[in-house]
């Protein structure tokens, strides 16, 4: 660790020049080995969430490919960002899944001439929308690489600027987290008490 | 492109527009509701990606919280969907995406 | 200074007497009713008379006019300002004092003869309603108000004719009144847009006044203002052409015709004439106009009561002649002379309806003559108190009848050798007059009873006591001699004053009119007392000339001929058929098969699949996307075609915060 760095860093505090660096260890081949094995990771993990037909198969192929990000924004030097996909995404999210999964003990995906005719047109359609987006992509001019040693942004540096200048719409989404808390409460009691209504009704 | 060291950042973003499109393709195939629920948050995750990836390219800051945003949202989206899919599911007793047509309860 | 009078209090009483009986009558005894019906007329009559101390001299009246307006505007609009204002002068006096006089004794009169009647409490709601709006009418300051009055008399008079609305004949009659008083009133309308578009005001003062300070000014617009007065006038006071409804309103209860279409409302046209002398007096023609109306539709009327055999006919007939009597003294600016004769007729006219339903009522409802008769001594008053109003209205010295006519022919009588045309009409009219009257007189009361038809109804006292005040003032009312009367109106109705008797000519005019009545009675004597066949064998003489009047010269027939079938006939076929079932109704089809239809074609997206939805909008994004690539390097995709500022601008906005966060 440099700490002479840090030091530096605490005594000119400047938000948008990363300062604390680390040095490149071999070069950015290891960074780009790093990121084809996770983007594989990635990929093949969306594309066993499709294959997969139980949800629960789904579902954990969704944790890889949450999992792998995290890695990828290490390698963007989002640290914070990386921690916080582990745990809100891989953790709590996905957690919340397989557990409304096993809940209702969701079986097989049953097949249906809906699905299929999806099928028939939405791979065409996913393709043609990769192509543009790809097409996009590789037309743009100046994108320049990304390499870690550009630097990382310090999880002090994040939270200076969210607790700064975004502080308005921080608190916003926390209230927003909180009515979402009360919603979905409301939402699974409501259903309950038009079942017991319902029950009520039909045992006069 | 060379491979001597440095990730192109389009590679980033191509990553994350395959990562959407699956996502997109996920959400029109599966017939899990559940399952669908997921492919959003695939896609989501897809967008993240560009953010993180740009943010890291001009150094900015914001784009980094921007995913911070969506992540809380997202949390927010998962407890709300997952309850109105309890809800359908109590009421209907089944989580065929084909069989869910009615705006309703 | 005037004690204030209240005026306000003479059309509201009557108002809220309305409400109450109109609100509350169904669930009201039938004493309450009865009550508040006759009390709210008496409030108004004591008010108007406690406004008349100086006319009837018992104390220092209040000078005249006086002038009542209420704090609040009504119309604001720009430079127009109009209040409800209510004037009292010599004029409204005299027609308040009849109106509310006459309508209270018909009120009282109405608690026997609507005894029995289940409307009870409505039938005294809407003869109130009636004497709400008459006297709102008489009072207005201005015209616009004065139409208010004009129409609500008209709503009442609808109501009233139509008041067994269950008899199909009544609610005909009332719907032609209220049809043939719209056109009239159209033609008021015209005048009065036309009054406010010379003189910028609705008062009656103001006009006046602006008449008084252009002394030369003649004719022209004023002249068609006063045609268009004069339909008005025509409309609501029953002449030619538009009388054709007063008969058919003898559906209503008796009293109402004497109320409604004997006293009062139907003279509305007459006041309003006078009110508005000031326009008539700058308009020669349309003074002539006004006069020659008046004596044909007098001679006319007569001629049409010769032969009519329902005794409430026979009535309405006079009545309108005697309008015609009216209209012809405002013709030749004796405006007070057709003010006298309005009040005169009043109290005779509506002794004659009263009397009449005093017959009806008690022979149970039968109205033809022709099975009455013998009657004089089963009910000697009514017999007595209609033998004064006969000899009242066919003029026979003293009663009243005789000195409003006389001064009416008297003043024609010195306009010139046109004068002398309508002098002479009249005096034919009134010999026509007086056969009729008798001829009824004679048919009711006298002879042997004919049909089945016998009394076996007493009448109550509360019919008689109002046809005794009646049949006095019948007798008496004309004494106060035309020359005071004119006198008095002289400040409302201007300086024509209509000379009394007093040289040779107008002697023997006088002893003219006499005779001519005389003999009328006498020919009414020998054709229906003394030689009862005889008007049969003179019918069979003269068939077409019988068959002419017995049928009203056919005019109602001429009028179906000529507008009622035609615009019958564009109502179905060019207001029905095409303008309401081809283009109302096919725009409406039209517009009905769009939203089907679109309904239906849009309906196929709206499967509720949510996939479906997902798809759409992914290709809707894809799109947008593939949009904004082409339109940002159009060159680079050798695509000129697009120009999607922006969309590329946005692009550019994107670039450049991304850009300023990288500083």
């Amino acid at each position: 660790m440099d700490f002479r760095g840090l030091n530096r860093k605490l005594r000119r505090p400047s938000p948008n020049r990363p300062v604390f660096r680390l040095q490149p260890v071999s070069g950015g081949t290891m960074y780009l080995i790093l990121f084809f094995v996770f983007a594989g990771f990635c990929l093949a993990g969306a594309i066993n969430l499709l294959l997969q037909s139980h949800p629960i198969n789904s579902a954990l192929s969704l944790i890889v490919v949450m999992t792998s990000l995290a890695v990828l924004y290490l390698l963007l030097g989002a640290e914070f960002l990386a921690i916080a996909q582990i745990i809100v995404y891989s953790g709590a999210i996905m957690v919340l899944f397989t557990f409304v999964v096993m809940l209702l003990n969701a079986g097989r995906e049953e097949r249906t001439l809906g699905s299929r005719a999806a099928r028939i047109v939405g791979f065409p359609a996913v393709v043609a929308l990769l192509a543009v987006l790809a097409t996009a992509i590789l037309r743009a001019q100046g994108l320049g690489a990304a390499a870690l040693n550009q630097g990382v942004t310090s999880t002090q540096d994040l939270s200076r600027v969210l607790f700064h200048e975004l502080l308005l719409p921080f608190e916003v989404t926390s209230v927003l987290i909180l009515i979402a808390i009360l919603g979905a409460v409301a939402l699974t009691r409501f259903e309950g008490a038009i079942a017991s209504d319902a029950e009520r009704t039909a045992s006069k | 492109m060379s491979l001597h060291q440095d990730v192109p950042l389009a590679w980033y973003l191509l990553l994350s527009a395959a990562l959407f499109s699956l996502g997109v393709t996920g959400f029109l195939i599966k017939r899990n509701l559940i399952t669908v629920f997921m492919s959003i948050e695939v896609m989501l995750n897809g967008v993240n990606l560009s953010f993180v990836a740009f943010a890291h390219q001009w150094h900015a800051v914001k784009g980094q919280i921007f995913v911070f945003f969506v992540m809380m949202v997202a949390a927010a989206e998962a407890a709300v969907g997952l309850a109105i899919i309890i809800a359908v599911f109590r009421a209907r007793a089944t989580l065929a995406v084909d069989r869910i047509d009615l705006m309703k309860l | 200074m005037n004690a204030p009078l209240h005026l306000w209090l003479i059309p509201l009483l009557p108002l809220a007497a309305f409400f109450l009986n109109g609100i509350l009558g169904g669930r009201l005894p039938k004493w309450l009713v009865s009550a508040i019906g006759v009390l709210a007329p008496l409030a108004s009559f004591a008010l108007v008379v406690n406004a008349a101390r100086g006319l009837i001299g018992v104390a220092p009246g209040p000078s005249l006019p006086y002038v009542e307006t209420s704090p609040f505007a009504w119309i604001n609009v720009g430079a127009l300002h109009v209040d409800f204002s209510f004037v009292l002068d010599q004029l409204s006096m005299v027609m308040l004092l009849v109106v509310t006089g006459v309508g209270f004794l018909i009120h009282v009169y109405s608690v026997g003869y609507m005894h029995e009647d289940e409307g009870y409490a409505r039938y005294f709601s809407f003869l109130n309603l009636f004497l709400f709006f008459m006297t709102t009418l008489v009072l207005a300051g201005n015209i616009l108000l004065m139409f208010v009055g004009w129409e609500g008399v008209g709503l009442a008079s609808y109501l009233l004719i139509g008041f067994w609305y269950r008899k199909p004949s009544a609610a005909d009659a009332g719907k032609k009144a209220f049809i043939v008083n719209r056109i009239g009133d159209f033609g008021f309308l015209i005048g009065i847009f036309l009054l406010l578009g010379a003189f910028g005001t609705f008062t009656f003062s103001e006009i006046a006044a602006r008449l008084a300070a252009s002394p030369a000014w003649q004719g022209d617009i004023l002249t068609v203002i006063c045609l268009c007065l004069l339909t008005g006038a025509a409309g609501k006071s029953a002449q030619l052409p538009l009388y054709v409804w007063l008969p058919d309103a003898m559906e209503g209860p008796t009293p109402v015709s004497a109320l409604i279409h004997a006293a009062t409302m139907v003279t509305a046209g007459v006041y309003m004439i006078a009110r508005t002398h000031f326009l008539f007096d700058r308009s020669p023609f349309a003074l002539g106009t006004v006069a020659i109306v008046g004596a044909a539709t007098a001679f006319f009327a007569a001629t049409m009561g010769l032969v009519q055999n329902d005794i409430k006919r026979v009535l309405a007939y006079s009545t309108i002649s005697q309008l015609g009597y009216m209209f012809l003294a405002c013709g030749v600016a004796a405006y007070s002379a057709a003010i006298f004769h309005l009040m005169t007729h009043a109290f005779f006219k509506a002794l004659l309806f009263l009397a009449a339903g005093s017959v009806i009522h008690a022979v149970g409802g039968e109205q033809d003559m022709r099975k009455m008769g013998g009657l004089w001594r089963a009910m000697p008053i009514t017999f007595w108190t209609m033998t004064a109003a006969v000899l009242a209205i066919s003029g026979i010295f003293p009663f009243a009848g005789f000195f409003s006519k006389d001064a009416i022919l008297y003043a024609a009588f010195l306009q010139g050798s046109f004068g002398k045309t309508l002098w002479a009409v009249g005096f034919v009219t009134a010999l026509l007059t007086a056969i009729y009257m008798f001829r009824l007189w004679y048919m009711t009361f006298f002879g042997a009873p004919r049909g089945e038809a016998h009394p076996h109804h007493a009448t109550p006292a509360s019919m008689l006591g109002p046809m005794v005040v009646l049949g006095l003032l019948s007798l008496c009312g004309g004494w106060i001699g035309i020359e005071r009367f004119s006198n008095y109106l002289a400040p409302a109705t201007g300086a024509h004053r209509v000379p009394s008797i007093t040289g040779h000519l107008e002697l023997y005019l006088s002893l003219a009119a006499i005779a001519i009545a005389l003999e009328g009675w006498l020919i009414a004597d020998k054709y229906y007392r003394r030689k009862p066949g005889r008007p049969a064998q003179l019918a069979a003489a003269m068939v077409g000339a019988y068959k002419l009047l017995f049928n009203k010269y056919y005019v109602d027939e001429l009028y179906g001929a000529v507008f009622v079938r035609p615009l019958l006939a564009i109502a179905k076929y060019l207001l029905g058929w095409v303008v309401d079932t081809a283009i109302v109704g096919g725009a409406a089809w039209l517009l009905g098969g769009i939203a089907t239809f679109s309904g239906a074609f849009l309906q196929g997206w709206q499967s509720g699949n949510l996939r479906s939805y997902a798809a759409w909008l992914a290709f809707g994004a894809a799109a947008a996307l593939l949009f904004a690539l082409l339109a940002g390097s159009p060159h680079a995709w050798g695509l000129t075609f697009f120009h999607a500022e922006p969309i590329y601008k946005l692009s550019h906005i994107a670039v450049a915060y991304f850009g300023q966060a990288r500083r």
